[in-house]
């Protein structure tokens, strides 16, 4: 018989249970499958009841990512061999609720990415039109904050962080982080604009520095980095506010 | 919103959650040096102020330090700073992210120039110390 492996999968299906259940399902084992294949394989061929966000299946679209064996990853990323022959045990994100089965309902996070104004905003009148062109950046300009744009929102960070599960009015890390980008981006002008949420006790002070968010990012954005930077600066323009009171920009 | 909010399912977090993983454990850790660097900081205040008290305060007070019990204490201390040093050092190029140009100056040259610091300053005091 050919080799197989257990995966152990929480379930809750709201419209019959109260409480999740674990469910454990035998599928084929393979050398070259991940942990996505073998979900997609339960779907298919064994309990097509089972429910789970997936799409691009190479580690872009950020919509896999589930807990294996109590570590936040994206399934798609996950290999079967490097937990075989032990069991997986797959579960929805720590830190939100859960929707159904490995589903986890992730509307506080979309409200907090776009309250951080992840965009270029520009100082009023400084706006070109269109048919200006771009802005231009150096190379050097575009290094200060490139990693920080690769962001895919998969919250595998928030997943990691046990302040937000601990307190969910936390700005949490990839909000925080992509703030961080555009404030350093040299074409954006909005840091005062992202200033009021970002140094707010929801924001950067709530963070204890834990650094599990950028070990388990599968992008490097290391948000912990982004959060720390931005405490600094923040604590830059306290003292430059008592120091300098005069010296205040508009 | 509000049925929606009905049906998800809130899963508890227990008070023991930094003790699943690893990485929290050694968080945790870090967290609990804290306490042994403000305790050590006010042991030298208690020290400093004892010198006011003259010659014999003084005295007594070192006597009392070579108990087996405050050796063990301190070796306590010293592992429990050593591992605050450690981390944080280890942390810093995580915040002092310096370029030149396009290129990022090394991690290990930024956390390198604390150590060094530290071993600098080490010396320092130990040379006074031990009055050379």
């Amino acid at each position: 018989m050919a080799e197989t492996i257990k995966l152990e999968i929480f379930r809750y299906r709201p419209e019959k249970e109260s409480e999740p259940t674990f469910l454990t399902y035998e599928v084929p084992f393979l050398e070259d499958w991940v942990v996505l294949d073998a979900i997609n394989h339960i779907k298919d061929e064994i309990d097509g009841t089972l429910s789970y966000r997936w799409s691009c299946q190479m580690g872009v679209c950020g919509s896999c990512g589930v807990m294996i064996n109590g570590v936040p990853k994206l399934s798609c990323a996950a290999f079967l061999k490097d937990y075989y022959p032990d069991k997986i045990r797959v579960e929805p994100l720590t830190g939100f609720p859960v929707e159904r089965d490995l589903i986890s309902q992730i509307d506080d996070f979309m409200t907090k990415l776009t309250k951080i104004q992840p965009y270029i905003i520009r100082k009023r009148g400084e706006e070109k039109p269109l048919d200006e062109g771009e802005y231009l950046q150096t190379p050097a300009e575009l290094a200060r904050f490139k990693p920080y744009s690769m962001c895919i929102n998969c919250m595998l960070c928030y997943a990691a962080c046990p302040v937000y599960a601990l307190d969910s009015t936390f700005i949490g890390p990839a909000a925080i982080a992509l703030g961080q980008r555009y404030n350093m981006d040299s074409r954006d002008h909005g840091r005062s604009a992202r200033q009021e949420l970002i140094a707010s006790h929801e924001g950067i002070w709530e963070c204890t520095f834990v650094g599990e968010c950028s070990a388990v990012c599968p992008k490097d954005v290391d948000p912990a980095a982004a959060i720390q930077r931005a405490k600094v600066s923040s604590t830059v323009d306290w003292f430059k506010d008592v120091l300098i009171p005069w010296g205040k920009k508009k | 919103m509000g049925e929606k909010e009905m049906s998800a399912y809130h899963r508890p977090v227990p008070n023991t959650w930094w003790l699943k993983r690893t990485p929290y454990v050694l968080f945790m850790l870090r967290e609990l040096t804290s306490i042994f660097v403000a305790g050590y900081c006010v042991f030298l205040l208690i020290l400093v102020y004892k010198l006011t008290q003259g010659a014999d305060a003084y005295g007594n007070f070192i006597d009392a330090l070579k108990s087996p019990s405050s050796i063990a204490l301190h070796f306590i201390t010293l592992a429990f700073v050593l591992y605050h040093t450690i981390t944080w050092f280890n942390l810093t190029p995580k915040i002092l992210v310096l370029y030149k140009g396009e290129e990022q100056i090394p991690k290990a040259l930024v956390a390198g120039v604390f150590y060094t610091g530290w071993v600098v300053v080490s010396i320092v005091v130990a040379l006074l110390v031990l009055g050379m």
